[in-house]
């Protein structure tokens, strides 16, 4: 039996050796990697040589689930040669793999095997001749540093200080995006004496590109340093970066900002990062201000509390109310949509006071993204003060937004509607917003006409059959007789969106009758979505009319002369029957 | 119809599609440097009312050219543009003045002008660059943004390389101040979008490069850092175009027998630049570079060709289209035996290019049967690149879509029946049963994929305990 079975299992490993050497490289590489792992023949691939990137990034990949089949932890090492390798190729995605591969076996190996193993293999790649093995290591110091002996440990950290003043800027961007996680495993003393000057080293490079990811790495510094420390060691760089020369690296401080105030702690905000805030929201750069505004909401809220209204009031918004009004729209529109978030923090007064006529006045701005970021939050202004203070000025935005020329805006305006219309309450719906709701349905672009009729399900669910009954479906069963086919068909798929919602009788005795005359439509298409249709609702009606009505008409459309028509008559026959 | 309308609307003429949206006419876009803090208050510069020539030739000229070129350090800013009227006006005639006189006077460059010139040049040019206005910022399909202080930065280059061209100047002293860090920022202004600027650029680089020997490593080996980091991190470099034009003279200087720096550059560098998306903004400067290595250097024709075989562009019809141009040009120098080298995995790729559904580059692969070179290797090697070529050939000819390709396809099998007859009527015979036994091996390898998946079921049932060992 066993000797059989080896011979059975022998078999396709031929097969899988002359697969993977097969020039023709249209077999899913999944599946082949997959049926490879199942018989864990390492050597194998090992030797073959491929160069096609896909094919390396899925082995990469591979290879670090790979411990079992090889037999446990004990031989977890044997997988390191073919990664060893695949961390040094060029193409930045199969490297990448192949070091999460690594680092992920690197849990598995026993101190001992890492000292034998792993680490001579980091420090191989940390003094390689091409960028790209170097690159690999210094993802992998980190990773190994925790359970090393001393000794060891000193070499690693040697290796990652010559790495941070690499020659080629490639490889000081990768030390300085894992300084952040090697400060982490490094005991305190280290990340005093080693990490702070390269992180100061990094953070005054050439290249603007090295210096913004030191600014990365300078949260995780800052957190693991004792506040008294933070002063001397960290500040200094950090007020360096906010006010770089580079506009990179100052939208990168701008970015991590709430991230920097939380690692920093509240006596340094208040001193250092209120004026650095400051200024980034006056930056030169719209880049740059727009991140900043971007973070605005964040930054106050995390502002210690025993001050954070006075800060706001006398620091912040006054940034803030020149922003509203920026050259920029990305900025305006970053600020537009955190903005509302002010008044929870505010409170009533003060929203009304100083922050209700900012949102009146982004509401009127030119952008429509940013009256639309607007209206997407009306949902904080709502819990504050209320939405009324604001419908006045709302409903001309909406409008404005609803007839927008960009698609896209009135998709997302759409979106919007169900919940404006829980919040502004059916009579104003009726009043103001219902005709336009309307208007969609017959909008030139597909997307819209879709959107529309699922608002319309949304607004069926949110305020009852019988308003359905009196506002809408009658509006919507006079599109059957639209000369436009498309309109027509809007009925069709209004009908299927509304059947459910409005109910077996309105179903039955409204909207049936018009989808079964419209079975006699000349335009093929509006003739196969009635069969659709009629499946669609199926589940609505009752037997009766299921057999009475529906049947025949469909039993008919699968005669038709339009092939497309006939499918889908009978595709609903048997699903019905 | 057997459904015929009775009660649909009458007339369904209308256009269910009606388009709105038209496009808006671009507008010509400008920008300023990013000048961090530059704004605020008004600059202000007291005029030296005296131009050179009035001055006294031997004594004072110097010093006052050391005066003028210190006055035009003052940076100002052009996105305002209403501010400084007077000044900027004033500070571009003097550039002018500067520019006239590095070009007709003699023995002005004293030991004293040459770092004050490097640092009216650094204050002037080197800034960071704004960020790009649009995120996907399209070189063929979008306008460039223009440098809006072009009218100071222009005449800022003007006078730099009339300055590294005058024939007074001693790179022995220059090299003080014109050194690495001042390439290196050198460089990095390349990615400047305002292409005027760039084109400035190349010619200083190629100065710099032509008088100051010591730099020559340097300056290769960071062109080799900014075409790596486009490459494989950011793919957005404006500048690639002009640095491998620099590159392609300086390629043509090398000496023989190449040093193995250049030709990793060659392998390690030029061939994965064809990967990018944005190929077709450099590509002719690309495939210049690559031709003039292997004009210098033949044996190199293998690993290029492989290389390019590697980067195929399976699925961009655009890309395969430059990458069979560029391979005409290589094949135009190629040696007979390098080509036997290469023929049998080059012509399964041109075989795979002729039959591509796609006429523009089934076209221009089957261009390659109207150069009379490489008709003469293809002749010569007929008995290996007919086989090669003919099933593709023969289906084509049959089952293209587009006319003009089948015409083309059969003028180059015409070709081939008169290059090797005997080997052209053996392959059309044989045709049929070839297909049938490429189908069987097909199913066959099908069938073993069924058996393997087959038994890695038995075996994850297996070891779940179910199937008993």
């Amino acid at each position: 039996m066993a000797g059989a079975d080896g011979d059975d299992s022998l078999y396709p490993i031929a097969v899988l050796i002359d697969e993977l050497r097969n020039e023709d490289v249209q077999n899913d590489t999944e599946t082949q990697l997959y049926s490879l792992k199942m018989y864990s023949i390492i050597h194998i691939f090992y030797n073959t040589i491929y160069d096609e990137d896909e094919v390396l990034l899925a082995l990469a990949e591979q290879l670090g689930n790979f411990t079992m089949l090889v037999g446990g932890p004990e031989y977890v090492h044997c997988l390191l040669p073919p990664l060893e390798s695949l961390a040094t190729v060029e193409e930045t995605v199969v490297r990448d793999k192949a070091v999460e591969s690594l680092r992920k076996i690197s849990q598995e190996h026993s101190p001992v095997d890492l000292e034998v193993h792993f680490e001579p293999l980091v420090k191989r790649l940390a003094s390689g001749d091409w960028f790209t093995s170097r690159t690999s290591a210094c993802g992998l110091f980190s990773v190994c540093y925790p359970r090393v002996s001393s000794t060891v440990k000193a070499e690693i950290r040697q290796h990652f200080r010559t790495l941070c003043s690499d020659d080629t800027p490639m490889v000081r961007r990768a030390a300085a995006s894992k300084l952040g996680e090697f400060a982490k495993v490094l005991e305190p003393e280290y990340v005093k004496s080693d990490i702070i000057s390269l992180f100061t080293a990094l953070a005054s490079d050439e290249q603007d590109s090295v210096r913004l990811l030191a600014v990365e790495a300078c949260v995780s510094i800052a957190t693991l340093l004792p506040q008294e420390d933070l002063e001397t060691l960290v500040m200094p760089t950090l007020r360096q970066a906010a006010e770089d020369k580079s506009w990179r690296v100052r939208y990168m401080v701008a970015d991590k900002f709430s991230e920097l105030q939380k690692a920093v702690g509240s006596e340094i905000t208040k001193n250092d990062l209120v004026p650095a805030f400051q200024n980034l929201l006056k930056d030169c750069e719209a880049e740059v201000r727009a991140a900043a505004a971007n973070k605005v909401k964040e930054f106050c809220e995390n502002l210690p509390e025993d001050n954070r209204e006075q800060i706001i009031m006398t620091h912040i918004l006054p940034c803030v109310k020149e922003l509203v009004s920026d050259t920029n729209q990305h900025v305006k529109s970053a600020l537009a949509s955190v903005i509302m978030g002010l008044s929870t923090i505010l409170g009533k007064d003060n929203t009304i006071e100083h922050l209700l006529p900012l949102f009146l006045a982004q509401l009127k701005d030119e952008c429509p993204e940013v009256r639309l970021n607007i209206i997407s939050n009306l949902d904080c202004v709502n819990e504050v003060i209320g939405i009324r203070q604001l419908s006045q000025s709302l409903l001309p935005a909406i409008v404005e937004l609803a007839e927008d020329a960009k698609w896209r805006v009135r998709l997302a305006i759409i979106e919007y509607m169900p919940l404006l219309a829980g919040q502004l309450g059916v009579e104003f719906f009726d009043e103001k917003l219902n005709t336009l709701c309307m208007a969609w349905l017959i909008d030139h672009v597909y997307a819209i006409r879709e959107a529309a009729t699922c608002n319309l399900m949304k607004l069926v669910e949110k305020f009852g059959a019988e308003w359905a009954q009196n506002t809408i479906v009658p509006k919507v069963l006079g599109m059957a007789n639209d000369p436009n086919y498309l309109h027509r068909m809007t009925t069709l798929f209004c009908i299927n969106a509304l059947s459910e919602a409005c109910g077996q009788e309105i179903t039955t005795k409204q909207m049936l009758p018009v989808v079964l005359k419209m079975s006699n439509d000349q335009v093929a298409n509006v003739r196969f979505n009635v069969a659709k249709s009629l499946q669609k609702i199926g589940p609505v009606l009752d037997s009766n009319a299921l057999q009475t009505e529906v049947k025949p008409v469909l039993e008919k459309l699968a005669t038709d002369s339009d092939m497309d028509v006939k499918y889908f008559a009978q595709e609903a026959i048997t699903l019905q029957s | 119809m057997s459904s015929a309308p009775t009660t649909s609307p009458s007339v369904d003429k209308v256009d269910g599609f009606s388009r709105k949206s038209v496009r808006k006419a671009k507008q010509k876009r400008s920008q300023s440097s990013s000048q961090f803090r530059s704004q605020g208050k008004p600059i202000e510069l007291t005029p030296l009312n005296v131009g050179f020539l009035e001055w006294d030739r031997k004594t004072a000229q110097p010093e006052l050219f050391l005066k003028k070129l210190q006055q035009c350090c003052t940076v100002f800013d052009f996105m305002d543009t209403l501010s400084d009227l007077k000044m900027k006006e004033y500070k571009r005639s003097t550039l002018n003045e500067l520019v006239d006189y590095v070009t007709v006077s003699r023995g002005y460059l004293t030991e004293q002008a040459y770092p004050e010139v490097v640092k009216m040049v650094s204050q002037n040019i080197f800034r960071t660059l704004p960020p790009s206005d649009s995120n996907e910022f399209d070189p063929e399909e979008d306008e460039p943004t223009l440098e809006a202080s072009w009218p100071h930065l222009q005449l800022v280059y003007e006078f730099f390389i009339r300055f590294l061209e005058s024939q007074e100047f001693q790179p022995s002293i220059a090299k003080k101040y014109i050194d690495q860090k001042f390439v290196l920022q050198l460089l990095e202004l390349f990615d400047s979008e305002d292409p005027r600027e760039r084109d400035y650029l190349k010619t200083v680089l190629h100065r710099i490069y032509g008088k100051f020997l010591g730099l020559r490593a340097f300056i290769r080996k960071q062109i080799n850092n900014i075409f790596l980091r486009f490459v494989y991190e950011t793919e957005h470099f404006n500048g690639v175009a002009e640095l491998l034009e620099i590159l392609g003279s300086i390629i043509n200087g090398f000496a023989l027998p190449l040093k193995a720096e250049h030709k990793q550059f060659l392998v390690k560098v030029l061939i994965p630049l064809h990967t990018v998306r944005s190929l077709s903004l450099f590509h002719a400067q690309l495939a210049y570079c690559i031709v003039q290595f292997l004009e210098k250097d033949p044996t190199l024709t293998e690993p290029v060709i492989r290389g390019l075989l590697k980067f195929w562009p399976k699925t961009c019809s655009q890309k395969e289209v430059m990458y069979l141009g560029e391979l005409e040009e290589i094949l135009d120098v190629i040696e007979p035996t390098q080509f036997v080298k290469i023929q049998e995995p080059l012509f399964k790729q041109i075989s795979r290019c002729v039959s591509s559904p796609h006429f523009q580059v089934a076209e221009r692969a089957l261009y390659y049967w109207n150069n009379e070179y490489i008709m003469s290797l293809i002749e010569e090697n007929s008995s290996v690149i007919l086989p090669i070529m003919f099933s593709s050939l023969y289906r084509i000819s049959k089952e293209h879509w587009n006319p003009a390709i089948v015409a083309l396809v059969y003028n180059v099998l015409k070709a081939f029946m008169e290059m090797n007859s005997t080997l052209f009527d053996e392959l059309t015979a044989t045709y049929k049963s070839d297909r049938q036994r490429e189908k069987k091996k097909e199913k066959e390898r099908e069938e073993l994929w069924k058996k393997l998946e087959d038994l890695e079921l038995k075996r994850g049932l297996r070891s779940d305990g179910i199937i008993p060992t």
